[in-house]
This record gives C-alpha cells, structure tokens and sequence, in this order.
C-alpha cells in the first residue's frame, strides 16, 4: 500500500512523461534498420533533398552557384528541415501509438502528461534533423562554395531565433498533434502535407515578392518566415538583404514578431491540444484503428 | 458518495453518431442505454453480455477514454469527465484479444516502460515483472523482443502491463478472450488470486463467457444493448431462476416431427434443439416442473420415443435466456441492434 501511494507523486509526472519518451522515441528511431543503413541513410536523405534543389537552382542559373541567391535558398532548404523533423516529431506518434503499437489507449490511461510524452517521442526526430541540417550546410560548403565564415556569423542573432523557432515549431507540432488526434484517417500524412505546404510560402527557397500579391499574407502571417530570414540574415549577413522578404525590417523588429508568434503559440497551442483531445473523447477517437 | 465505491455508474447513456453512406445522414447508434452500477471495494465484478452490449463502451468511460452522452460515472471518487486525472494515477486496463506492445522492445523493456509512466521506481518495477512473468510462465522470454512473441504471449505481456501498476481498480476487458483453454484458466486463476490477496483491489472485467463469470465474480452484471438488465452474485442470479426446471432429455423422433411446436405448449420458456445420430437433444426449460408431464403426453401423441430425461441445475446462460429471450449465441449472431 505504502508502495502504492509512493506511485504518485505528481511533480515527477513532467519529468517522466518526458524523459521516458525521449527514450523510447530514441529506440524506435534507431532500432528500424542497422546501425550502418541507419547512418548512409542518415547522411543520403539531406544530401538527395539538397541535390533536387541544386539541380533545379542550376538549369536557371546555368550553373553559377557563385551568388547571394543561391545561398539565400541553400540555406533556407537546409533549416528548413527542421519544419517538418519537429512538427512531424512531436504529432506522429499519436498515428504510430494508435495505429501501429495499438499502445495510445494504455498511454491515456497512464498517468503521464501527454503533452510532454509527445515532445519526448520528438526528441531523437528534431536531434536527426539537427544531423541532416549539418550534413547538408557541411555538404554545400564542401562541394558548393556556400559562403560560411564562422567569424562573421552573428551567433547571439542566431542562436536566440534558432530557440524561438524551434519552440514554436514544437508549438506547432502539438496543435497539429491534437488535429491528427481527432481525425480517424488519414492522419499519417497530416504532418507532411502542412510542412510541404508551408515550404512554398514560407521564403525557404525564394522571397515573398517572387509570390503574387494576394498570396504573400500566407508567407507574412507564418512565423517559420521569419525565423528562416532571422537565420539567413545572422549567418550570412548582408549579403542576402537583397533577396529579403523583410528588406524594411530590422533584426530586432524581426526577432519581436518571432517572440510575438512564439508567445502566441505558446498561449493558444495547449489549449487548442485540449481542445482537440476533449472531442476525440466525445468522438471515441482515442483507440480509434482504421487498418488502412 | 461512499468511498467503499470503487466505481459508481448513475445513469448513464453513450449514443455514438455513425455517418451513413450518404453524405449527412448520421445515424445513432444506443451503446449504453441508462445504466446503472456500482462496484465495492475489493470485488471481483463481471459484466457478462453478448458482442455489442455495451461493455467495452464502459470499460472506455470508466478509463476516461470516452465521455458519456448523459449521465455520471465516478471511479475511486473521481468523475470521469472532470478529474480524469486523478482516476488515471489509481486505474489500469487491459483488453484481451488484441496485441499491443512496441514490438521492438523486449518484454521487459516495455513492462519496464510503463512502470515508469507510473512513477514506480526501477527496482521495484523489476522485482513485480519478475514476478508476474513466472506467474504467466513467461520469464524466459522476459529478453524477447515482443514482435517475437507469438500472439498469445503478447496478450500475456500486456496483461502482466495491467497487475504491474497495482492499480487500485483494475478493468479487464475480455482479458481471455483468444488465449487458449489452458492459458485462460491460469490467467483467471491469477486474477482470483489478485483480488483475494489484497481487500482493497478491485476489479471490474467483462466477458462473454459464462463460465468466466460464474466462475470467478463476486457479482455479475447481465447487459444486453445497452442495459443492465440483473446484477447480483452468479448463485442469486441462478437462485432467481430456481422456480424453472430445466431438463436434459433424448428422444428419438419419427421423420418430420416438428420440435418447435414444444414451444407452443403452456409453460414452456424455451427449447434447444440438437440433432445427434439417431436421437434428438433437447434442452428444455419449464415455468415449473408439473409442465413436464404436458411434454411428455406430446411425445406419447406424436410417437417420439424417450431415451433418457435428466434435470440439471441452472447456469448464467439460463440466466440470460430467462432473461432475454434467446441464449447468447443467438443474439450475437442477430444483426446489431440500432436506434
Ligand atoms: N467508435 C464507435 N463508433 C460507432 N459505434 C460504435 C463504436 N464503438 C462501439 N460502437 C457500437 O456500440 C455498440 C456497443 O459496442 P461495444 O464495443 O461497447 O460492445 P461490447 O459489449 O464490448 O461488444 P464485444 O463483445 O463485441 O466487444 C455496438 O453496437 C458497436 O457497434
Ligand atoms: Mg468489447
């Protein structure tokens, strides 16, 4: 009985949610395929991504990587991996857990906090993404001359938009999360889809002003945009203010809306999980197993 | 609310809305119709009824997976609907006939795993799965990775998931359900043992078989579409019934001979009809033993020969026949009930 009562102490709930999900989202993501298919794998993925990039960039430019343009889109591409290795990472094993371990249901029941189970089950997928980020910047310096001197990068700039960006990503994660929770199918490709879609919009590979007018809002209202540009402007500086998307704004009136957005995100995204997880209970969603 | 209850049901009604073909049509489906229940402490509760009764609907509400339509549900105290929280740190479940587990994880890593969504400390989490797998017979599989367990094995585990936690109320939906005989009576047997060891477990299981029931509840609740329709302990169920008499009888009848004509005779519940070689099994339930001699005069009127004629005491099933009208087996394979 004494044991019992031990059970539940509930400041360990956060810790625990998390850190055993980390370890087994850890297991899951390298236990697939051995170790050696794992690493070629690993490091062909990123490259292969980049490739398709590089061969389109060249058929227009004829070949000359030498420009502030294709830096400006290298690294976008590179970064914005991370879209969908975190939204993906943090929404996806609601699918896996429902519809392949058959284990979501024991997870509801468990006294864990659900939310910071999903963001542990994310961690190995944002830490691979972080991998294929290096690889694929490393890859373009090496073979591509894409300028990166480590001296001129500005890091404080960098480092604080890279921690906004991946906080409201993982906000992102877990709204996409509660949705992929309330639909019964199809709810694998959810995350993909919105990544993808947000891919065009976004500045990754050119500027809003290439978009038409009325498309642009989509660009300005994500804050991925703003992140990417954050992260271009402290690595590279000046030489991609040409291609701006934000050529007005300042790095600080930038960073402001990306702490606006993560705030907003931050505010809302738990709510919105609840929301989410309150009518997947009505709805009988919870062990719902389509099979498809 | 008394804390004696473990669970407490008032009322309680689950409408699922099933989209049709067309495009807004919804149709309703009645799961759980008004059902009222409670569970004491340290019972071992059966909900017995055929499929589509209801029960793993309220196994689900119960757990806090799914809210009720109307009505209210406590479990330890707790509302279902409002303090999901608390209910989770003092509840476990298992439903039988399903595999889950992560099959790239030995057994012991996934037992391990969900101790510790428990807050139960390592050590202690080892020396309860090493416990529980020799009950289950399972420890020399304890390094297999679970997707090479055979499915038998992996319903075993996932049941060792559920003891693991010493959760206060346990809730076990069909948890033999596939397993073979031997296996489903070792698993019974431990669940009996469980209970008995400590009086402040409880359990709350669900079965379609009757003897499960029988056999090891302290009180069973009969449900049919939705509706509890008794709940009392197997002995005063069957106890209810004891002005029925119930006869195992042979007979050989001549060609032709319609059996269901039995059923227009006055007092006569029920008859099963089983053809064998050369004789026929009747199976007959009576209002009162004096009917019997109305049967026989209709065997002595239409030439049926008696082979031999047996009284046997009443079982759940005759419980249910009583109760419902046809035995369990047929209602299972009616369509499903809808409203
Ligand atoms: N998610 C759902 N959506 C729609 N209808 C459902 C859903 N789950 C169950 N039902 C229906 O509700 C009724 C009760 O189902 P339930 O699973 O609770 O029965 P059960 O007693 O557990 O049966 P079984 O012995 O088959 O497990 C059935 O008619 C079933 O088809
Ligand atoms: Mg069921």
């Amino acid at each position: 009985m004494a044991e019992r009562q031990a059970a539940q102490v509930p400041s360990n709930i956060v810790r625990r949610s998390f850190a055993i999900a980390t370890w087994l989202g850890w297991k899951i993501e390298s236990n697939w395929t051995d170790p050696f298919l794992f690493a070629v794998y690993s490091v062909i993925k990123p490259l292969a991504g980049a490739a398709i990039i590089v061969v389109m960039y060249s058929v227009v430019a004829s070949g000359n990587f030498d420009t502030p343009y294709f830096a400006f889109l290298y690294f976008g591409n590179a970064f914005y991996q991370y879209v969908s290795s975190v939204i993906t990472g943090v929404s996806w094993s609601i699918v896996d857990d429902r519809e392949h371990y058959r284990t979501l249901k024991y997870l509801y029941v468990a006294p864990i906090r659900f939310q910071y189970y999903l963001l542990g089950r994310g961690v190995a997928r944002i830490l691979a993404g972080t991998f294929a980020v290096i690889i694929t910047i490393a890859g373009g310096v090496l073979f591509l001359h894409v300028p990166l001197n480590f001296a001129q990068v500005d890091w404080l700039l960098f480092s604080v938009s890279f921690v906004l960006g991946i906080v409201v990503l993982i906000y992102m994660g877990l709204v996409l999360a509660g949705v992929t929770l309330m639909l019964a199918h199809h709810s694998d490709v959810v995350g993909d889809a919105v990544a993808s879609a947000m891919f065009l919009f976004s500045g990754a590979i050119f500027p809003l002003s290439y978009l038409p007018a009325f498309i642009r809002p989509i660009g300005y209202a994500l804050p991925v945009t703003y992140w990417l540009e954050l992260l271009r402007r402290s690595i590279i500086g000046s030489s991609v203010e040409s291609f701006s998307s934000f050529g007005s704004l300042t790095n600080l009136e930038l960073l402001s809306i990306l702490l606006g957005f993560t705030l907003l995100f931050g505010l809302f995204s738990n709510a919105i999980f609840r929301a989410c997880e309150r009518r997947a209970k009505e709805k009988g969603l919870i062990d719902q197993i389509t099979n498809y | 609310m008394s804390a004696e209850n473990s669970v407490l049901v008032e009322d309680l009604s689950r409408i699922y809305k099933i989209r049709g073909a067309k495009k807004h049509e919804t149709r309703e489906l009645t799961a759980l119709s008004h059902v009222d229940l409670s569970v004491q402490r340290g019972e071992l509760f059966g909900l017995l009824g055929p499929n589509g009764a209801g029960k793993t609907t309220l196994i689900k509400i119960l757990t806090t997976l799914l809210s009720p339509t109307s009505g209210k549900a406590r479990v330890a105290g707790f509302d279902v609907v409002t303090q999901a929280e608390q209910i989770r740190s003092r509840i476990n479940m298992v439903s039988g006939g399903e595999t889950s587990g992560y099959g790239l994880l030995t057994v012991r890593e996934n037992l391990w795993m969900f101790a510790q969504f428990y807050g139960i400390s390592t050590r202690l989490a080892n020396e309860r799965i090493q416990r529980l797998l020799e009950i289950v017979e399972m420890t020399d599989r304890a390094n297999t990775k679970s997707a090479d367990l055979s499915t038998g094995l992996r319903q075993k585990m996932n049941i060792v998931r559920g003891f693991l936690t010493d959760p206060e109320i346990l809730f076990l939906d069909e948890p033999t359900l596939g397993l073979d005989v031997g296996a489903s009576r070792d698993v019974r047997h431990f669940i009996r043992r469980w209970v008995d060891e400590d009086p402040t477990r409880t359990i709350l299981l669900t079965t379609h078989y009757m003897v499960e029931a029988d056999e090891l509840c302290n009180r069973v609740a009969i449900i049919n579409k939705g509706k509890v329709l008794a709940c009392d302990s197997p002995a005063n169920l069957k106890r209810d019934l004891r002005r029925e008499s119930i006869f195992n009888i042979q007979v050989e009848a001549p060609d032709g001979y319609v059996f269901s004509k039995l059923n227009d005779l006055a007092g006569v519940v029920r008859v099963d009809v089983t053809p064998e070689d050369g004789y026929t099994q009747l199976d007959l339930m009576m209002q009162e033993e004096s009917v019997l001699s109305s049967v026989i005069a209709e065997f002595n009127a239409h030439g049926l020969h008696l082979r031999s004629l047996e009284k046997r005491e009443p079982t759940l099933e005759d419980v249910f026949v009583a109760l419902v009208g046809a035995r369990m087996e047929e209602v299972e394979h009616a369509e499903p009930a809808e409203s």
